[in-house]
């Protein structure tokens, strides 16, 4: 009888919702490397081996100023790594990301090696969406990649909805925007329109290094280099696409859920 | 062939001399190709090559059943030529992104408009068909829509709950990616060809390598080549147990919708377990593969993978054993056998109208001239159908996986390849699991892009969907839509 098989394969499932945060974190894949981090008293003198080896510009190396590589610019091919002939690059297998300002995803200077975790908001924010924060994403460009993990995160692995947070269906009913892809030319109007008619206060996200900077996509005239150029950001996620945890770490940090 | 024009005949992956290509009058380009796709062919591609002055058109025209491309082209032209679109409709997006593009008018077109220009901070919005009378009414949905989805513009014309038109407006998500190939390849330009659209990063990636190793005159190691084949079944199966899970939860059946997606997300993590991303980023690159699948970590990958299909097929159970699924799938959203050819559907909407459609059968490149796939055909084209054909597409790359990771060829997987020759033309074409990804290159005398044509499946399938529709309810369009799952970058470009 397929009701009751049905209920029998429910039971015998149990609950498929990880622990993380309250326990252990899903296993990252080994080649997966994580965050970078950019030690630049290891650069050897003149030396800009990394600067035109990145597709995206993310790395830029001023004369007699320490290299400079802005994470929110970075989809992570790991070819500064290669390129790099002291080891100045190095991966960090950290899975968090999410930071608060574009500066705190440039890394490089002294004391700035690896990007400066996101701060949670101001206790008036955190009291309004600390325990109950509605999205409505926009994609505005992006490949699908970006809006696919963070799909996952609705799934009965990841329940996003135990934390408050839920994706809803118009502007009108959210608290905030959850940006992906570069903002194309053609999507500039309805992502305007769609974060005016969200009721304030009211909270940006971008998430993917389009949505942050243009991605593979920067300074072409068809796309506008990010959600920043056209709406004020309050919390950057990167990657090329972020791993869900790494939104979700984001997310979370951002509402003060986890420190 | 008793046409007195001899198209130039190439295998999937080669390329040719570009004064080899057969050069006619535009009109003789027009006869002679709506004379093969009258006796089977299809088109695979329809585009300008700006000259000066004037555009010269190209034709590439697939023959399925004799695994042969033909390619031929136009003396430049300027202003108009006759519109081939009247002959045979799958032309229709193809004249009119010509039109867009290189100005050229297709005469006689029957529905010239805009595909995806821009105008200011929208897309050019060309007129919409409109049904009049006094009880039709119009509804328009998007560009942004309730889910977490790409966008484009539905326009419905209704009588009552019923779809008597649908009209599809696209363009949002244009990137500029053709043009920016142009002098090319570009440090960028693999990055670029894997988000044109990003849940088909191997299937557009195995197209771009394959097309810059067919104009070096190379081909990657084999070993690269089986690697490229794994990980385009597994980017198939991720989608299509993600597209099971979606119709499921299309019709609110949510044991296989809750399990199919955490099952996607499990075959996600194989594609990450070779290449560290989910997607297959940097895995796929021109001359071979970025990562290899050693031994020990292939063993984990099967393990992994024989975990999920079992999974996958007990969630698929569950929805195939529900009679009201079925019910519910059953006859909605058909399109027909002649209307499938004539507009000239790929992928699992093409098999799932009864067309033998399939590049990796038909056109095998690459691993795929070792390693068979049977076609997964099904009639009716209804969701059903679609719905179907992808569960044997599952079962089926499932298998195929496993006998390959029985048996992996050794060797390198990646060599240097010299930089493209000069003056030559490229094609490559590979089944994505939305079907059928069509790339084509031409060169300079310097070796650079000088026209880079990219052709989505989903550029062939978004009429199916509009056709899909027609004479439906429309709540039906939520399933109609997932049933087809197409791309709007991959479309927008």
């Amino acid at each position: 009888m397929f009701t009751i098989d049905t209920i029998v394969h429910r039971l015998r499932h149990g609950c498929r919702t990880m622990a993380f945060p309250d326990g252990p974190r899903p296993e990252l894949p080994d080649r997966h490397g994580g965050a970078l981090r950019v030690d630049a008293t290891k650069c050897a003198d003149g030396c800009a081996a990394c600067v035109p080896v990145c597709p995206t510009h993310a790395i830029a190396r001023e004369p007699q100023k320490p290299v400079a590589l802005d994470l929110g610019k970075c989809i992570f091919c790991a070819a500064c790594i290669e390129a790099c002939p002291t080891h100045a690059i190095t991966q960090t297998n950290d899975f968090r990301m999410a930071g608060r300002t574009r500066e705190d995803l440039v890394l490089g200077k002294p004391g700035l090696e690896e990007l400066r975790l996101a701060a949670a908001l101001g206790e008036k924010l955190r009291k309004l969406f600390g325990r109950s924060l509605r999205l409505r994403q926009v994609s505005a460009g992006g490949c699908n990649a970006c809006e696919a993990d963070v799909n996952v995160l609705g799934t009965i692995g990841w329940d996003l909805g135990r934390f408050g947070i839920q994706f809803v269906a118009s502007p009108r009913h959210a608290d905030g925007l959850l940006i992906t892809g570069p903002v194309s030319r053609n999507m500039e109007l309805a992502l305007k329109k769609t974060y005016a008619a969200v009721p304030p206060p009211k909270l940006v996200i971008a998430v993917g290094a389009c949505a942050i900077a243009g991605g593979p996509f920067v300074d072409h005239p068809q796309i506008r280099n990010g959600a920043q150029l056209i709406l004020p950001v309050d919390l950057f996620i990167p990657g090329c696409p972020p791993h869900p945890l790494t939104i979700l770490d984001g997310l979370l940090r951002f509402l003060g859920r986890i420190d | 062939m008793n046409s007195p024009h001899e198209f130039y005949l190439l295998s999937n992956g080669a390329s040719v001399p570009w004064a080899d290509v057969p050069e006619w009058t535009v009109n003789e380009l027009v006869d002679a190709t709506a004379a093969e796709l009258d006796r089977g062919g299809r088109l695979c591609a329809w585009f300008g090559v700006p000259e000066n002055p004037g555009v010269r058109l190209v034709a590439v025209v697939a023959f399925d059943a004799d695994n042969t491309l033909a390619v031929a082209r136009s003396t430049p032209v300027t202003n108009s030529y006759p519109s081939l679109t009247l002959l045979h409709p799958q032309a229709h997006l193809f004249e009119r992104e010509v039109w867009e593009q290189h100005d050229l008018t297709p005469a006689g077109h029957p529905w010239l408009k805009p595909v995806r220009a821009q105008n200011g901070d929208q897309p050019v919005q060309g007129r919409f068909f409109r049904v009049e009378g006094r009880e039709i009414h119009e509804v328009a949905v998007g560009p942004v829509h309730a889910g977490i989805i790409e966008p484009g513009h539905f326009r419905f014309q209704c009588n009552g709950e019923e779809v008597l038109y649908l009209e599809i407006a696209l363009g949002y998500q244009h990137r500029g990616i053709e043009e920016a190939l142009i002098g090319g390849p570009h440090l960028v330009s693999v990055n670029q060809m894997e988000t044109i659209a990003g849940d088909t990063t191997i299937g557009h990636a195995t197209a771009h390598a394959t097309i810059l190793e067919a104009l070096a005159g190379a081909e990657a190691p084999l070993r690269a080549q089986w690697l490229r084949a794994l990980a385009l079944e597994l980017e198939r199966l991720a989608n299509h147990t993600g597209d099971l899970g979606a119709l499921a939860g299309d019709v609110a059946f949510l044991p296989t919708s809750s399990a199919c997606g955490k099952i996607r997300g499990d075959f996600l993590n194989l594609t990450a377990l070779i290449s560290g991303n989910r997607f297959g980023r940097g895995l796929v690159r021109p001359g071979g593969c970025r990562f290899d699948l050693e031994t020990e970590r292939a063993a984990q990958l099967l393990g992994m993978l024989r975990t999920a299909l079992t999974e996958v097929e007990e969630a698929a159970g569950w929805l195939w054993d529900s009679n009201a699924v079925r019910a519910r799938f059953e006859m909605t959203g058909a399109v027909s056998h002649e209307q499938a050819g004539e507009i000239g559907l790929v992928g699992p909407p093409a098999r799932a109208s009864g067309l033998l459609r399939d590049v990796r059968f038909d056109h095998p490149a690459g691993w795929h001239r070792f390693a068979q796939i049977p076609v997964a055909v099904w009639p009716g084209g209804d969701v059903l159908a679609r719905t179907e054909v992808r569960w044997i597409e599952i079962q089926r790359s499932g298998k195929f996986l496993e006998e390959q990771l029985a048996a992996p060829p050794e060797g390198s997987i990646r060599e240097v390849i010299s930089p493209p020759a000069p003056n030559t033309l490229a094609v490559a074409l590979v089944e994505g699991w939305r079907g059928e990804i069509c790339h084509v290159a031409l060169t300079d005398a310097a070796g650079k892009f000088r026209r880079y044509k990219i052709v989505d499946p989903s550029f062939h399938n978004w009429p199916g969907l509009a056709l899909a529709l027609r004479g439906q309810a429309i709540s039906d369009f939520p399933i109609c839509n997932k049933s087809f799952n197409l791309s709007y970058c991959g479309f927008d470009l």
